[in-house]
C-alpha cells in the first residue's frame, strides 16, 4: 500500500525497473496480509465450543416414571428441555387443528416421532426472547391453549406445543432425539 | 521534537484531512512511525529489537487475553483449566505453547535490546531517560513473568512463588509480615493465585504505557546510531517509513521464523517438566530453578554464602540481586566516557566482551543445583558484574583514549560502502 | 560523587563474593562434598527409538492401541488419568461405536449421584467421562499402596525429562541391587553399604532416588494379549505404554508438526519477499556517492 507511494519514481534505468520493484513491494505487503489474515482464524475459533463441551451435547433421558398428563424438565446443551407425556384427549385436540391456519404449520405427527406420539418434546426455551414457559412443572399454569405459557411477554402454545397467540414467532423447537430403548430416548 | 528537515504530514484525502482537524492520530503516527521520523541512514540490524520487542509484547497480550478466557484462577481447578485450554480449546494448545515461549522471545529480544545500548552507549545524554524508562519497562516485566510462571499452579508455580516472595522475608524485622502481605496468606494459595491474576493481566498494559512514554523520550533526541556521532544534517537520515518499516518487516519474518521453530518442534525445550506436575505444598522439586531469564539474578541470589558480620547472607544475597538491576539506573553517570559508540572505544569494548561472557556464565549457573563448582563460579562472576559496572567502568571512561570518529554519519556511511564496493561505486539493486 | 558511592558499593559486593569464594574454596579443598548413591548410581534413560521421535515423527496408532491396552490392563489398577477422557481415545484410532463400548466395559466406575435416591453410587462411564481414579482421594491411594501414592498418568512424559524413553527405562529397568555395578565398576552396595534397598520398595537405577514403591509392573512376556498379533515382550509393552503415555500428555503433537511446517513455509517465503522488498527499498541509499 504505502509503500508503493514511496518507491522512488522513473530512475535511470527507466519504467520497468519500477514496476518490478513495485511488484516486490506489492507482493511482501500482500503475503503479509495474507498471513496475518490465517493467523486470525484460530484466535477467533477458540471462542468455540471445546471439545468437552461438545461432548455433553446429549442427554439421555428415562420415560418410565412419567405418567400421562405428567411433565419433567430436564437440561439439555445447558438449556431446559421439555418431556411431557400427552393424554389421548391432549393428543385429540392437538390433531383437531388444521395446520394451514397456524402460525407456524406443524402437525403433532411432525413433531413426534411415528408410532410415540404421545412422547412431546420439545426444548423449554420460548421461541420470542428465551425465557422458560410454564407449564412443565406440576401446578403450572398450562395457558388457554392447554400447552405452555411463556410469563414474559403472554406467548401461548398448544398441546403439540405450538404458538397459538402471543408474540412468539415459532412453535417450540424440537431437538434431534431418538428412542434407545421403549422407555429412554437420548436427546442430541 | 524533531528535526526541521523531517517530512510533513499532508493529508490528501478529505476524511483524512477532517480527522487531522478533529483526532490527529494519523499525524501523529506519521510522526513517530511513519515517514515524519527522520532517522540515522546508518543503523544496523541490532536496531531491529526495538520493534521486535513492540511485536513481542503485541503476541503475549493477545495469546494472554485468550488463555483469561480459558483459564480459572483457583488453586483446585488451575492447573485442570491449562490442560483442558490445551486438550479441548480450539488451537488451545497454540496459544497456550505461544504464550508460554512468547514470554521466552520477549526476554531474548529485550536482552539483545539491553545489550545493543550497553555497546552502542544508547544510554548516554541525551537520551538518559529513554535508558531509564527502559529499564522501568524491563522491571515490570520480569514482575509480569514471575507472576505469570505461578499461573498453571504446577510444582515450578508453587515454589517458584514461595521461595521469590521469601526474598522479602530476608528484610529485617518487617520481612516476614511484608512476605505474609505478599501471599495473602503464609503460603501460597488461592489469595496469591488470584491476586497474581489480575496484576499479571493489569501490567502489560502498564508496560504498553511506559513504552509510549519510551518512544516518547527517543524522539526528543532522535535515534542513536552505530558510530554514536550525532545527526548533523538532512543527509545523514532517512524517513522511518518506508526504510526501517521495510528493514523491521524483515527483522520481523527472521524473527517470527526463529519463534516457530520454537513453538512448533520444541515447544517444552526452555520449559521445566517439573511444572507439569501439579502444585504439591508437601512436596519440594528436587532443583528449583526459575525460568532461564532469571538465571543470572538468581546465581547472583546464591552466590552469598558467608555472613557479612550482623548482615545475614540470605539477606546480602537479596540486596545484592536487586542492587544488581538498580546499578543499571546510574550507567548514564558512572560511564563518563563524551564517546557513545563501543567501536570507537578498545578497551571498553573489550570489557563489554568479557561482561556478555559474565552474563552468560551467571545464567549457567543460576540454572544448575547449587552445588559446587557452580556456586564458587558464580562468586567469582557476580563478583566481575559488580565490578564492572561499578569500578572498571568509571575507571575506563576516566583514561580510555578512544580511536578517532568519523566526521559524520554520512561520511562513515560512504567510507563503508566505498570500501565494499572495491574498484566500481555500484551495488547490484537486489 | 555518583562515582565514588558506586566504587565503595561495587568494592563491598565484589570484595565480600571473593572473600566467600575463598572461603567455599578452602572448604571445598578440605572437606570435599560427599559423593552420594543417586549421584554414582543413578542412570539416564536408555535411547530407545519411537516413531513420533523427530520433527516430522507421528505416533503409531496401533502402537498407540497395543500401548492402551497395556494401560488397560496393567497400569490402570493403581494410576488414574485423569486429563484423559473416553471421547479422546478417537484420537488414537478407535470410531465412535468403539469407544462407547470401551467406556461402558471399564472396569472402574464413574461416581454419580443416583438419580433416585440422590445416594452418592456409581455407574457406566460414558464417552464424555473422564477415565474413572482408581482411588477416591489420596488418603485412600496411599493406604492401599504401602503409604506411596501412584500418581497421575497424563502427563507424565512431560513431567520428565526424556520422559517417553523414561518411562521405557522404569518399566524395564528393575534389576537385583546385590552385586549391582555402574559403568565405572563400582559395585553399590560396597560403595554405599547404608543404601541398601528397604524391603517394602524396589531397586530401579532409573528412578530419581534408586528405591521405587512400584513392584515391577510387566514381570513376564505376554502378560497382555494382543490382538494385533505382536510379541508382548516386556521390551515390547514397555515401548508401547510408553508411546501411549506420550499420546495422552501431548494428544495434539501431529497438529502442531503439521500446523508448523505449513507456519515455517510460509514465513520463509513472507520473509524472503521482505527481504527483497528491504534491498529494492534501500537500493539508492546504499550505492556510495
Amino acid at each position: 500500500m504505502a509503500i508503493v507511494e514511496h518507491t522512488d519514481g522513473p530512475g535511470p534505468s527507466g519504467g520497468e525497473e519500477v514496476r518490478r520493484r513495485d511488484f516486490i513491494n506489492i507482493a511482501a505487503v500482500s503475503f503479509a496480509g495474507v498471513g496475518a489474515a490465517v493467523v486470525a482464524l484460530p484466535l477467533i475459533d477458540q471462542m468455540n465450543p471445546s471439545a468437552d463441551v461438545l461432548a455433553l451435547a446429549s442427554t439421555e433421558v428415562d420415560l418410565s416414571a412419567i405418567q400421562p398428563g405428567q411433565a419433567i424438565k430436564t437440561t439439555f446443551r445447558s438449556q431446559p428441555l421439555f418431556v411431557r407425556h400427552l393424554t389421548d384427549k391432549e393428543i385429540a385436540e392437538a390433531d383437531k387443528v388444521d395446520p394451514s391456519t397456524l402460525r407456524d404449520p406443524q402437525t403433532l405427527e411432525q413433531r413426534t416421532v411415528d408410532g410415540k406420539k404421545q412422547w412431546l418434546i420439545t426444548m423449554g426455551v420460548c421461541t420470542h426472547l428465551g425465557c422458560v414457559p410454564l407449564g412443565a412443572g406440576e401446578g403450572e399454569v398450562r395457558g388457554e391453549y392447554g400447552g405452555y405459557f411463556c410469563p414474559c411477554h403472554g406467548s401461548s402454545y398448544d398441546t403439540a406445543a405450538r404458538i397459538r397467540k402471543g408474540p412468539a414467532p415459532k412453535n417450540l423447537e424440537v431437538p434431534k432425539f431418538s428412542f434407545t430403548s421403549d422407555t429412554a430416548i437420548l436427546v442430541g | 521534537m524533531s528535526f526541521p528537515w523531517a517530512e510533513q504530514y499532508k493529508p490528501q484525502h478529505p476524511v483524512m484531512q477532517w480527522m487531522d482537524e478533529k483526532l490527529p492520530l494519523p499525524r501523529l503516527v506519521y510522526n513517530a512511525i511513519g515517514a515524519g521520523y527522520p532517522v540515522p541512514r546508518n543503523l544496523n540490524y541490532f536496531w531491529n529489537f526495538g520493534v521486535l520487542a513492540g511485536v513481542a509484547l503485541v503476541i503475549q497480550i493477545i495469546t494472554g487475553v485468550i488463555m483469561a478466557m480459558h483459564y480459572g484462577a483457583n488453586t483446585l481447578v488451575a492447573f485442570g483449566t491449562v490442560e483442558q485450554t490445551m486438550r479441548d480449546v480450539n488451537a488451545g494448545w497454540l496459544m497456550r505453547y505461544a504464550h508460554a515461549n512468547g514470554a521466552s522471545f520477549f526476554f531474548i529480544v529485550v536482552y539483545l535490546h539491553i545489550f545493543r545500548g550497553l555497546y552502542f552507549g544508547s544510554y548516554k545524554a541525551p537520551r538518559e531517560m529513554v535508558w531509564l524508562l527502559g529499564l522501568v519497562i524491563f522491571l515490570l516485566m520480569m514482575a509480569t513473568a514471575f507472576m505469570g510462571y505461578v499461573l498453571p499452579w504446577g510444582q515450578m508455580s508453587y515454589w517458584g512463588a514461595k521461595v521469590i516472595t521469601g526474598l522479602f522475608g530476608a528484610i529485617p524485622v518487617v520481612g516476614e509480615p511484608i512476605q505474609t502481605w505478599l501471599l495473602g496468606g503464609f503460603a501460597p494459595g488461592n489469595a496469591s493465585l488470584n491476586r497474581f491474576f489480575s496484576l499479571h493481566f493489569l501490567l502489560p498494559f502498564v508496560i504498553a504505557g511506559v513504552i509510549i512514554l519510551h518512544i516518547w523520550a527517543l524522539h526528543i533526541p532522535g535515534s542513536s546510531n552505530p558510530t554514536g556521532v550525532e545527526v548533523k544534517g538532512p543527509q545523514d537520515t532517512v524517513p522511518f517509513h518506508p526504510y526501517y518499516t521495510a528493514k523491521d518487516g524483515f527483522g520481523l519474518g527472521v524473527f517470527l521464523i526463529c519463534f516457530s521453530v520454537l513453538l512448533f518442534f520444541a515447544p517444552n525445550f526452555l520449559g521445566h517438566p517439573d511444572n507439569y506436575i501439579e502444585a504439591n505444598p508437601l512436596s519440594t522439586p528436587a532443583h528449583i530453578v526459575p525460568e532461564w531469564y532469571f538465571w543470572p539474578f538468581y546465581a547472583i541470589l546464591r552466590a552469598f554464602t558467608v555472613d557479612f558480620f550482623f548482615v545475614p547472607a540470605k539477606l546480602l544475597g537479596v540486596l545484592a540481586m536487586f542492587a544488581s538491576i538498580l546499578l543499571l539506573f546510574f550507567l548514564p553517570w558512572l560511564d563518563t566516557s563524551p564517546v557513545r559508540s563501543g567501536t570507537y572505544r578498545p578497551v571498553f569494548r573489550k570489557y563489554f566482551w568479557i561482561l556478555i561472557l559474565d552474563v552468560l556464565i551467571l545464567g549457567y549457573c543460576g540454572g544448575a543445583p547449587a552445588e559446587e563448582p557452580y556456586v564458587m563460579i558464580s562468586q567469582v562472576a557476580a563478583a566481575y558484574y559488580f565490578a564492572h559496572f561499578l569500578i572498571i567502568l568509571p575507571l575506563i571512561s576516566r583514561f580510555e583514549k578512544p580511536l578517532p570518529l568519523p566526521n559524520s554519519i554520512t561520511d562513515a556511511v560512504l567510507a563503508k560502502y566505498a570500501k565494499a564496493d572495491g574498484e566500481p561505486a555500484a551495488v547490484p539493486a537486489e | 560523587m555518583v562515582r565514588i558511592g558506586a566504587f565503595f558499593v561495587g568494592l563491598f559486593f565484589a570484595g565480600w563474593l571473593l572473600i566467600s569464594f575463598l572461603f567455599g574454596a578452602y572448604s571445598y579443598v578440605t572437606e570435599p562434598p560427599a559423593k552420594t548413591v543417586e549421584h554414582e548410581f543413578h542412570l539416564a534413560p536408555k535411547h530407545v527409538s519411537f516413531s513420533f521421535d523427530g520433527p516430522f515423527g507421528r505416533y503409531d496408532r496401533q502402537q498407540l492401541q497395543r500401548g492402551f491396552q497395556v494401560f488397560k490392563e496393567v497400569c490402570s489398577a493403581c494410576h488414574s488419568l485423569k486429563f484423559v477422557a473416553f471421547r479422546d481415545l478417537e484420537g488414537i484410532g478407535y470410531n465412535e461405536a468403539e469407544v462407547k463400548a470401551i467406556a461402558k466395559q471399564w472396569a472402574l466406575k464413574t461416581p454419580d449421584v443416583d438419580p433416585a435416591t440422590g445416594e452418592m453410587s456409581t455407574r457406566d462411564p460414558v464417552p464424555s467421562d473422564y477415565f474413572p481414579k482408581p482411588f477416591a482421594n489420596n488418603v485412600a491411594a496411599a493406604a492401599a499402596n504401602n503409604n506411596a501414592i501412584p500418581p497421575d498418568l497424563s502427563l507424565m512424559t512431560k513431567a520428565r525429562h526424556h520422559g517417553s524413553a523414561y518411562i521405557y527405562s522404569l518399566l524395564t529397568g528393575y534389576t537385583d541391587q546385590a552385586g549391582y555395578k555402574n559403568a565405572k565398576g563400582q559395585e553399590l552396595l560396597k560403595e554405599f553399604p547404608d543404601a541398601k534397598t528397604p524391603d517394602a520398595l524396589h531397586f530401579n537405577p532409573y528412578f530419581a532416588n534408586l528405591n521405587l514403591a512400584m513392584a515391577p509392573p510387566l514381570a513376564a512376556d505376554d502378560q497382555v494379549a494382543y490382538a494385533d498379533g505382536t510379541k508382548a515382550t516386556v521390551d515390547q509393552m514397555a515401548q508401547d505404554v510408553a508411546a501411549f503415555l506420550t499420546w495422552t500428555a501431548e494428544p495434539k503433537l501431529e497438529n502442531r508438526r503439521t500446523a508448523g511446517l505449513a507456519t515455517i513455509v510460509f514465513l520463509l517465503i513472507a520473509t524472503g519477499l521482505a527481504y527483497m522488498s528491504y534491498q529494492n527499498i534501500w537500493a539508492d541509499k546504499k550505492k556510495a556517492a
